[in-house]
């Protein structure tokens, strides 16, 4: 028979919990999940990410639904439990009671409001849940007003969230500086004066006097009388655990539920873990000691034996730009030494804290990544006696140690624990690689390691690479290029998220690590901001490859070629002719039929560029592009004009579509195909965008590829006018550039980000593809422009700045 | 002998970007940083001959745009795995204008 399992709470420290039970006996449990929240387990950590825009909330998401599904769990999501009755062992939510034979309580903790005048008006809230992080981003509009009372960790990350989306934040905070449970007063100030430059307004020793309104926050009035006006106000002063329940329930509580060492209370069937326990006097805020307690209750259920203690655990502040560490225990006490290294230039502060021969805490600002060896010195009680003259210096100090990441890292021992909020060590990777986990991923998957609070990801490489040697092909996400550790997603939601406008703003505020950057991020930056500001970026020719910047290809002897578009391969005497004469008039070495179904002219000089453009302008003829990460051609076949198979017209829609999509600026190349019948004379079906006709309509597939890979395209949608076509194309060709990282054709995007998602963005969801075809016109406004004709204008610019030929002759 | 010769106006190349002076040896490149400092190289890749003035400018560096390349600037040295070098040239900014040291390039056009 199997036992009947309750669950209150569907938080961290419970998913997890179920995640071993189920795991280790899948067969003998009926779980039945309860949670206030309306939704399931997710990694509330990282809210702040959420909140600052750098991930959605689904990428945040730890169990999905199949996840319960598949395991057989009742899930009560949105349904709070109001009582427990121990005598029947049921529990009670408003819409009935549900039996149990055992009782897990997993509620958390609830966020303290302070006891001021106006706490509960409209506007006000804490920083626990989704429900908080959406009310802060609704309210968190550029121009806004919003303060937060609590410089703790959690109400900086609410500022820094907020700041991020526009809004005009200040924290007020009632000790002398941030983070006192963390820092002393120098690094405090740094810290302020970081996030000051971030816009953030700091008010320290400022104790709140009421919140003023009428209907709704309009201003916070502190004690001193000064008066902050705020659109909305979050408290973030600390946390209590969740208690009411047991207490109602008469079982044994103090500060917490207290438990024993497995993790039961003073109810033989009922058992608690997370921040509502308190354990051996402890309360526990941190995911690090959950975990370890979710591992002792799965066994604890199971009839194994298992005892739960606390370890050391280790913060970082998650805060984009804002590097802080700390660990231990810091307080001052007899007996006890610091050792402070500052760095006021770099803005570097670190501070341990000996107790004897042993490190007891450390806290480090600006540069944090010696924190995981001075963590493991203090969790482990090293005595660091012999190295006390250079602890500070950290491991590279040490021994002579190699700064070689790789071999830093290689020398570890095996129980050296690389995920500090999973507890996963350095032999359990190791073993998971060995075992076939060869991607991030995969390892990610099986240790858990770095699948929380994400900031120990480049340990994990490193790890692997250690592992792997020269097998390992760095992770699938590398940083853009030398200059940064940022990816290219992250880096182009960096840019929309912190409104980033120009080159050297995305250099400054991501941190750049070269000043210039280098030919490979300079086009990817140029890129990201051209397509997500069209109206406020201005397109940068010094960052281009050069066959942009000329607007023509670049040949192996520094000549140039010349390719006019001819609108779905179709074209004219006349144009013929102007084609004839230009290609007489500049001496053109070769005029070649390309594979584009148009003519290209090749070899002809950079100076004589403005003059060739401007003869073929005159004929009526403007660029083909056939140089840009952009539109290229729009292939087509005869279709129903001439053709006795055609069933529609395809080189008419050839020719629209080409001329919608011309100019536009894309990642990597775009080329396109329309045929007028299943036979594809076009070859529509191996192109990034192809158009088959039948006699219904039009089928439109995508993310096809005939160049290094070879590939078909993939059915996206039929529709049944050209007008659609037009509309459907353009909006995901925008999903395209919104989305896609530079160089990425798009079959290698769609790969990435999966067919699915495509169509329900641009298929299954009319109001979404209208306001993609929308963004994607709005661009055309300012990017459909013929380039020949702009630089047909300034000659000069395209020939030497001066010839000393001519000057030795004279 | 040095023969400074006036080539043009800084302002004649724009910020991050390159010119070229033609001269019977072949094309020197101009180039202007962000921070309006001018360079002037051989406009002659050491690798395939590609026309460093078209490579992208970031930093004190250029990549050269056949085949990627990068060159310190300040001593036309390649940078990173590849070796060679191009022949650099004197050249300053005076009130605006841009001096050139053609003294180099007269010589070897007259050998
Ligand atoms: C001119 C043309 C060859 C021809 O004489 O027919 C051509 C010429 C070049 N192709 Fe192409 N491609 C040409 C059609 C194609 C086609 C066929 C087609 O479009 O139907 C393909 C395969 C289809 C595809 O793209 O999937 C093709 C796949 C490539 C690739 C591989 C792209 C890939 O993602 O795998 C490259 C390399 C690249 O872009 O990085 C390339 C790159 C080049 C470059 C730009 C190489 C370079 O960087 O200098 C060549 C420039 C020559 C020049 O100076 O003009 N070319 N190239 C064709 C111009 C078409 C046009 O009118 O715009
Ligand atoms: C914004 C933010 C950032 C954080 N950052 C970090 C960090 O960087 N590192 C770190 O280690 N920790 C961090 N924490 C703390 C960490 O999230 C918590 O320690 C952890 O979530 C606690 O897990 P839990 O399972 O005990 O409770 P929770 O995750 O809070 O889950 C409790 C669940 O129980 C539900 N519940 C409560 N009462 C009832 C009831 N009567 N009936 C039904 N359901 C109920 C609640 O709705 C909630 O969903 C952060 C917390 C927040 C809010
Ligand atoms: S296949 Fe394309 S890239 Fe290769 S030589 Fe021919 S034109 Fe050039
Ligand atoms: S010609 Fe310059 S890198 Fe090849």
């Amino acid at each position: 028979m199997k036992q009947k399992l309750v669950v209150i709470g569907a938080g961290m420290a419970s998913g997890r919990m179920l995640e071993h039970l189920l795991d280790a006996d899948p067969d003998g449990w009926d779980v039945t999940l309860f949670n206030a929240e309306p939704r399931g387990n997710y990694n509330r950590i990282m809210l702040s990410p959420v909140l600052s825009g750098e991930k959605s909330f689904d990428q945040i998401v730890t169990h999905d639904a199949d996840w319960y599904t598949s395991r057989g769990i009742d899930c009560r999501f949105g349904e709070t439990i109001v009582r427990i009755d121990r005598a029947n062992r049921v529990v009670y939510s408003p819409r009935g009671g549900v039996p149990y034979d055992r009782l897990v309580i997993a509620t958390g903790s609830a966020p303290f409001i302070i006891p001021v005048p106006g706490r509960d008006l409209p506007g006000v809230c804490t920083y626990r849940d989704l429900e908080d992080t959406n009310a802060m981003i609704a309210a968190a509009k550029p121009g806004a007003h919003a303060v937060v009372i609590g410089g703790g960790l959690l109400g900086l990350e609410a500022a820094a969230g907020m700041a991020a989306r526009g809004a005009e934040v200040t924290v007020i905070h009632l000790i002398g500086h941030l983070m006192e449970r963390q820092l002393d007063p120098a690094a405090g100030y740094l810290l302020q004066r970081d996030l000051e430059k971030k816009g953030i307004r700091v008010h320290c020793k400022g104790a709140t006097k009421a919140i003023l309104g009428k209907d709704r926050v309009e201003a916070v009035l502190l004690e001193d009388g000064t008066v902050y006006p705020a659109d909305l106000v979050c408290m973030a002063v600390g946390i209590r655990p969740e208690v009411r329940l047991a207490n109602d329930a008469h079982l044994e509580v103090a500060r917490g539920i207290v438990v024993d060492d497995r993790m039961r209370t003073s109810d033989p069937a009922i058992f608690a873990l997370g921040e509502c326990v308190e354990h051996d006097r402890q309360l526990f805020g941190l995911v690090a000691p959950l975990y370890d307690q979710a591992r002792v209750l799965a066994a604890t259920l199971l009839g194994q034996d298992a005892a739960f203690r606390p370890v050391q655990t280790a913060t970082k502040l998650k805060v984009t730009g804002v590097d802080l560490f700390s660990a231990g225990d810091f307080a001052e006490a007899p007996g006890r030494e610091d050792i402070v290294f500052r760095d006021p230039g770099r803005g570097i502060y670190k501070r341990l804290v000996l107790e004897g021969d042993r490190l007891c805490g450390a806290v480090m600002y600006g540069d944090t990544a010696d924190g995981n060896w001075f963590f493991g010195l203090i969790r482990d009680g090293t005595d660091i006696s012999a190295l006390r003259e250079t602890l500070i210096f950290g491991p590279a100090f040490q021994g002579g140690a190699t700064a070689d990441p790789i071999a830093a890292v290689a020398a570890l021992p095996p129980e050296a624990e690389i995920c500090g909020c999973n507890g996963v060590c350095k032999g359990r990777i190791v073993q998971a690689v060995e075992g076939g986990a060869t991607t991030l991923d995969a390892v990610r998957s099986l240790t858990k390691a770095s699948a929380s609070c994400g900031t120990c990801t480049g340990l994990v490489e490193q790890v692997m690479a250690a592992t792997l040697g020269g097998a390992f092909t760095a992770n699938a996400n590398p940083p853009m290029c030398r200059c940064t550790d940022h990816t290219h997603d992250d880096v182009r939601r960096l840019i929309r998220t912190l409104g980033l406008k120009s080159i050297p703003a995305v250099m400054q505020e991501l941190g750049w690590k070269t000043a210039g950057g280098c030919a490979n991020c300079r086009p990817a930056l140029n890129y990201y901001l051209l397509a997500d500001w069209p109206l406020d970026y201005r397109d940068d020719r010094q960052s281009r490859f050069v066959n942009e910047r000329n607007h023509a290809n670049i040949q192996k002897d520094g000549t140039y070629s010349v390719v006019p578009r001819m609108w779905g391969g179709v074209t004219t005497p006349a144009e013929l002719r102007a084609i004839a004469d230009a290609a007489d008039r500049y001496a053109v070495p070769m005029v070649k039929v390309t594979g584009g179904q148009r003519i290209d002219l090749l070899g002809v000089r950079k100076e004589d560029l403005p003059a060739i453009w401007s003869d073929l302008n005159a004929a009526g003829m403007v660029s083909g592009h056939a140089y840009s990460k952009g539109l290229r051609t729009v292939k087509t076949c005869v279709g129903s004009e001439f053709c006795r198979f055609g069933t529609q017209d395809s080189t008419g829609l050839g020719i629209r579509l080409e001329k919608l999509l011309w100019g536009s600026w894309t990642p990597a190349k775009v080329k396109l195909a329309v045929s007028g019948c299943p036979r594809n004379c076009a070859e529509a079906t191996c192109k990034d965008v192809g158009v088959v006709c039948v006699d219904s309509g039009y089928q439109i597939s995508v993310a096809g590829a005939a160049g290094m890979d070879v590939k078909e395209t993939e059915a996206l949608c039929t529709v049944a006018t050209e007008d659609e076509v037009l509309e459907t194309v353009a909006a995901f060709i925008q999903l395209y550039r919104e989305n896609s990282r530079y160089l990425h054709r798009i079959y290698k995007w769609v790969a990435k980000v999966g067919l699915v998602w495509c169509k329900a963005q641009v298929v299954a969801d009319p109001a979404n593809r209208r306001a993609l075809y929308d963004r994607f016109l709005l661009s055309q406004t300012v990017y459909q422009t013929d380039p020949w004709a702009e630089h047909a204008a300034t000659p000069r610019d395209w020939a030497p700045m001066a010839d000393l030929t001519l000057r030795a002759a004279e | 002998m040095t023969s400074l010769t006036d080539i043009g106006a800084l302002d004649d190349i724009p910020r991050q970007g390159a010119r070229v002076v033609r001269t019977t040896a072949g094309c020197i490149a101009i180039f202007r940083t962000a921070d309006d400092r001018v360079f002037a190289l051989e406009d002659r890749c050491p690798h395939k001959g590609g026309p460093l003035s078209e490579g992208i400018l970031h930093g004190d560096s250029v990549t050269c745009p056949l085949h990627a390349w990068v060159f310190d600037l300040n001593t036309g040295q390649a940078l990173g795995a590849d070796e060679g070098a191009v022949r650099r040239f004197a050249v300053r900014v005076e009130g605006g204008r841009i001096l050139l040291d053609a003294g180099l390039m007269q010589r070897r056009s007259a050998a």
